[in-house]
């Protein structure tokens, strides 16, 4: 989210339909990820789980682009100060064809709804961590309660001019932190406040039902994934194709280096291991697409795919009910992308941005990541158990036993999701 | 009359029924089932977890017959489903009460 403002500008900025035209499509790609993210995670739970699974991301777009135009925009993007937006943006007001501070190029309505995508789909990843028995009252609240209080907040800070983590210089090209650190961690919390579900807790295996549909998602989300992370670049210039390559190439290192470390490990590869590695390769390259280059970008993949895997057994043994491993593949995915930006960043590939720990930077940017990370934990877990506990004393957190059982399909929403 | 319930390998299935035609009989239900004797399951990984899967499916077939053509119905049904390996199966036999064509009222061997 940063070149726009590192171009210099002539007097009056002018709208760049070149820069428009890609902008549009990104956005569309991005929300586009969020029904990607819906069939990941809903072939991976149970049969009688699928529908309520897809609900938690489809609700996320109805009632989050709501939201977001109406307050949201204004929260995360509104002057304000360096925590929080203001209400001068309430409504949209202001906000139309011209360019607005943010961007140079780009009408100020095409920032907001790009913007607005990503603020969608953040909450709905935490969804696969609770999955099989949150409440859908209690989600929703949830996810409403969260996207205003944190995602908003989080985003001004580092996105906004004003935020103090974008003046203290974080790198985040597309949302590393904002976006998987901060989800991962919401998840973490609230996979302790919901506890268990019955047959994890009894260690018993609880299968997917339908994994066609999580590589289907996949492809979605790594196709997808181009407009979250090249379309951050917020023109259609050197640093979006930039980071299209990286993007493609994280991804890409971290699938084959999740496969043959598992293939090594276990005795063969895996579909499921595939995909998962991709998907942390595109968490991985996520703050780093627009700063590193493309080899630099293989490395990470293939690090990140090495690393979540093992996070992701970590888990396992830890006995932690993360459903689908939001924490082992956002978390240390995001937390890990951060970290490696501050090594593998270099202004030959973006002026706007600094030269890592590789290229003569020294330890400064890596420690500033680590700032902007631990204090995206802090802040997450603190606002996110408070959260959930006002949402627990509202409405329950949880689906009781018999539903659980039934599934969320019919408990929760009167539904089958297959009638064959 | 008597019923022999089969369960047998699921890609046995073919084999048997052509069997049973050779031999006269005319008509079976075929249900897909799950379920293991001493066949060992198999281990599937999901995230890196070993999960074993004990329930294995299986093809269920019932036959009802004249009591005469039940021993030519248990061989034919042996011979094809054999493979010689751990997991082909076991056939049970029970008596019928009675049997009705639904569309014609007829009863007893009649209605086979």
């Amino acid at each position: 989210m940063l070149p726009g403002l590192a171009v210099a500008q002539e007097s009056a900025p002018k709208i760049d339909t070149g820069d428009t035209a890609w902008v549009l499509i990104s956005s569309a790609l991005v929300l586009f990820m969020t029904p990607g993210l819906a069939f990941f995670y809903g072939g991976m739970v149970r049969k009688k789980n699928i529908l309520g699974t897809l609900m938690h991301s489809f609700i996320a777009m109805g009632i989050l682009s709501i939201v977001w135009a109406v307050i949201g925009f204004s929260l995360a993007f509104g002057t304000g100060n360096g925590i929080i937006g203001d209400f001068s943006l309430v409504g949209l007001a202001g906000v139309g064809a011209d360019p607005g501070p943010n961007a140079a190029t780009i009408p100020y309505a095409l920032f907001m709804v790009f913007q607005g995508m990503f603020f969608i789909i953040t909450p709905a990843l935490f969804s696969g961590a609770i999955a099989e028995r949150v409440k859908f009252s209690a989600y929703l609240l949830i996810l409403v309660l969260w996207a205003l209080i944190v995602y908003a907040p989080l985003c001004h800070m580092v996105w906004a001019p004003e935020g103090w983590l974008f003046k203290d210089g974080a790198l985040d090209f597309a949302g590393g932190t904002v976006v998987h650190v901060s989800a991962a961690t919401a998840a973490a919390v609230l996979v302790f406040m919901l506890g268990k579900r019955k047959e994890f807790a009894k260690g018993e295996a609880i299968l997917p039902h339908n994994l066609p549909l999580s590589v289907l998602g996949t492809g979605i989300l790594w196709f997808g994934w181009f407009g979250f992370n090249a379309g951050s670049a917020l023109g259609a210039n050197g640093v979006a194709v930039n980071a299209f390559v990286t993007t493609n190439l994280g991804a890409a290192g971290a699938a084959m280096g999740w496969t043959f470390y598992e293939w090594f490990h276990r005795g063969k590869p895996t579909t499921l291991g595939f995909i998962s590695g991709a998907v942390a390769g595109l968490v991985v390259i996520t703050p780093a697409c627009g700063f590193v280059t493309p080899m630099g970008a293989i490395a990470m993949g293939l690090i990140g795919g090495v690393v979540c895997y093992n996070a992701v057994q970590l888990r396992a043994k830890l006995k932690i009910d993360d459903s689908l491993d939001v924490l082992g593949v956002h978390g240390v995915g995001g937390a890990l992308g951060a970290l490696l930006t501050g090594v593998f960043a270099t202004t030959a590939v973006n002026s706007a941005g600094k030269d890592g720990l590789l290229y003569g930077g020294g330890m400064e940017p890596v420690l500033k990541q680590i700032v902007a990370v631990g204090f995206t934990i802090v802040m997450v877990t603190v606002l996110t158990f408070v959260i959930a506990k006002v949402v627990d004393l509202l409405v329950g957190l949880r689906v009781d036993e018999e539903a659980e059982q039934e599934g969320l399909d019919l408990s929760q929403h009167d539904e089958v999701g297959y009638n064959f | 009359m008597k019923k022999i319930e089969a369960i047998i390998k699921p890609h046995k299935l073919d084999d048997v029924k052509d069997k049973l035609r050779e031999i006269g009989v005319q008509g079976m239900t075929v249900t897909e089932v799950k379920g293991f004797g001493r066949q060992k399951g198999h281990t599937e990984i999901y995230r890196g977890a070993e999960y074993v899967v004990e329930f294995l499916p299986k093809t269920k077939l019932e036959i009802i017959v004249d009591d005469g053509m039940a021993d030519k119905v248990i061989e034919a049904i042996r011979a094809a489903a054999n493979t010689g390996k751990v997991g082909d199966g076991k056939i049970f036999v029970s008596t019928i009460e009675s049997v009705l064509r639904i569309r014609t009222g007829e009863t007893g061997s009649d209605a086979l």
